[in-house]
């Protein structure tokens, strides 16, 4: 680099630029946090929603699926699993119906032996999620 | 080695190369279960090969932040560090902390290591990378704080060099943004929006600067350029990482039920990303063009330039890929994003790690610049066989995610995300083919360090 472009300036560029745009970041960030009680649907984040998620947690089933779009790449997108298993009764008796040994040569997913109660909280939260305004993600019901 | 207290960075190196490998062991599990879905089902099912997988990455890398940090500081501040017996006694507790968590996971199911851990209390488990028990979490802050006071003061009573003090705001922010994984509301939302102020700003964000401090240091002394002209760059290598890098964030806020205006701030920063990184590979290849002595050890200098070109090629080029946020609506959480993840992560962070630790450890092993000859080659054997298997790799899964995003999002008649996962399943075995390549070009890296011992350092040809 030429000689008129001196450290000091460089420096100058760094630190200037650093605080200006980490405070641009958390500005956009506040508005982005008064924002999302119009977009995120906590209108139905219930006491079942929250178990939901705390059970999706606790079997890390981020380890194999996506959660809009985030998470692993093995297993299908959950963020619309709820329309695409039709709702409550799908969902549940999805996770459900999986075998303890798993199947020949396929991937699957493991049997998790929830209850009721706890398969409930599992479809309320898939619910909640499917229900988070997310800019029309993902493109089709597939996800 | 000019001060004898660089000598703890040796255990670090040699369990961040140890853990290196439990990594791509796993990551052959994984690639195996991607086509053969039962492998180890229901004993290792892919969430907990694949918890291990990435775990480990970020904790190796770690280890090599550190041991790169505790060789480092010493050498630009002038000075012993500050408490080497913290440095083993902080070495010897992350290890233990770490070996349980790995085992934990391995031995325990996931949702009994919870209750276990008493994950109840403060729960901060079962998201993405940040996996570990809460108690592990409070650990590693543990461990990063008592490191960055060793390296704090350590800096702070020495010579105070630009390169050190990169080093020391990377290393700081990598503290402060960890606290975010502490935060995890029942707003799924919040919980993503604030999960990424680890993630993104960690390896888009301040890992750059370590990345960059290294980069800066292991050019000094390999090339003997003036040091002015190097910390220029280095400055503003890493303002264009943070002007470009922070607002950045918003690639990751187009689909998680934010508002739609990220899709613009995220496209239009992210876009300029790459730039960063394409002064890096600049700077390193005239850095070394100018160089004004024959460093003896080739292979450092050869990490150097690799980690300039790969960490452009992967974070640059295959971010930019998939950054746009009319393209990311169809590539969003696709093998896409697995291709990138894997370059980026090899080229910019496994890489700079391995640069230092080339430099370093012959010193370390009592050398005085370089190992020999003999080792050199075996060495650069490795390097070319490591990145050449990731080049394809990323390449195998880059065609995967588009077949992927092609026949499951695009078009009249999308197909079910297992009917597409067998369509493109010979691109998931080509992958782990160039998987066992790179495990081959690993072990022939651990070899280097064993050949070659006996015979006399290289020397530098005229």
């Amino acid at each position: 680099m030429s000689q008129a472009f001196t450290k000091a300036m460089a420096r100058n560029i760094f630190y200037g630029g650093t605080v200006f745009f980490l405070l641009l970041f958390l500005a956009l960030s506040f508005d982005t946090v008064s924002a999302l009680p119009k977009r995120d649907n906590r209108a139905n984040l219930t006491e079942a929603v929250a178990q939901g998620k705390k059970l999706w947690e606790n079997n890390n089933c981020i380890g194999c699926h996506t959660l809009l779009g985030e998470g692993a790449y093995f297993a299908p997108e959950l963020g619309n699993a709820f329309k695409r298993l039709g709702g409550k009764d799908g969902v549940m008796a999805f996770i459900k119906s999986r075998p303890a040994g798993g199947i020949p040569g396929r991937r699957s997913m493991p049997q998790f032996n929830f209850t009721d109660a706890q398969l409930n909280a599992l479809a309320e939260f898939l619910k909640y999620s499917s229900e988070i305004n997310s800019a029309n993600w993902p493109p089709n019901v597939q996800g | 080695m000019q001060y004898s207290s660089q000598a703890v960075a040796k255990p670090y190196f040699i369990a961040a190369i140890g853990l290196f490998v439990g990594q791509i062991l796993f990551g052959l599990i994984l690639g195996l279960q991607y086509v053969l879905g039962d492998f180890l089902f229901p004993e290792i099912p892919f969430n907990v090969a694949r918890m291990v997988h990435t775990n480990l990455l970020i904790v190796w890398l770690l280890f090599g932040f550190m041991g790169a940090a505790y060789y480092l500081v010493p050498e630009e501040s002038e000075r012993e560090l500050e408490s080497p017996g913290l440095a083993i006694a902080m070495f010897w507790i992350f290890l233990v902390a770490g070996a349980l968590t790995i085992l934990g996971y391995l031995l325990v199911p996931y949702a009994g290591l919870a209750q276990l851990t008493g994950n109840d209390l403060l729960p901060t488990m079962g998201r993405e990378f940040l996996e570990q028990p809460t108690i592990t979490k409070l650990g590693i802050v543990v461990v990063a704080l008592s490191f960055l006071y060793n390296i704090g003061m350590t800096v702070l009573k020495g010579r105070k060099t630009v390169v050190s003090l990169v080093l020391l705001i990377g290393l700081t922010g990598l503290a402060v943004f960890f606290l975010f994984s502490f935060y995890n509301p029942d707003n799924l939302v919040l919980d993503k929006f604030f999960w990424w102020w680890v993630v993104h700003l960690w390896v888009e964000g301040v890992w750059e600067l370590i990345l960059g401090s290294i980069l800066a240091f292991v050019l000094i002394k390999t090339t003997g350029v003036d040091r002015e002209v190097i910390e220029k760059w280095l400055y503003i290598i890493i303002a264009m990482t943070l002007i470009t890098g922070i607002i950045g964030t918003g690639h990751h806020y187009y689909w998680i039920g934010t508002p739609e205006y990220w899709q613009w701030w995220g496209s239009v920063f992210s876009a300029m990303e790459p730039i960063p990184f394409f002064m890096m590979t600049v700077f390193a290849f005239n850095m070394v063009n100018k160089r004004r002595r024959e460093h003896p050890n080739k292979a450092a200098v050869l990490w150097a330039l690799g980690t300039a070109t790969m960490a452009f090629l992967g974070a640059g080029v295959w971010g930019f890929l998939h950054t746009l946020a009319p393209v990311n609506y169809y590539t969003h959480g696709s093998q896409i994003t697995a291709a990138h993840g894997h370059m980026a992560f090899y080229g910019a962070y496994v890489m700079i790690v391995l640069t230092m630790i080339s430099y370093a450890m012959p010193m370390l092993r009592g050398r005085t610049a370089a190992n020999s000859n003999k080792s050199q080659v075996l060495e650069m054997w490795s390097f070319w066989l490591m990145t050449i298997a990731i080049v394809f790799i990323t390449l195998f899964l880059t065609a995967a995610g588009i077949l992927q995003v092609f026949l499951q999002r695009m078009g009249e008649n999308p197909l079910p995300f297992m009917v597409v996962q067998e369509k493109v399943a010979l691109f998931y075995w080509l992958r782990e083919i160039a998987g066992l390549v790179f495990l081959i070009g690993l072990l022939t890296y651990v070899a280097s360090f064993f050949v070659g011992n006996d015979e006399p350092e290289a020397k530098t040809a005229g």
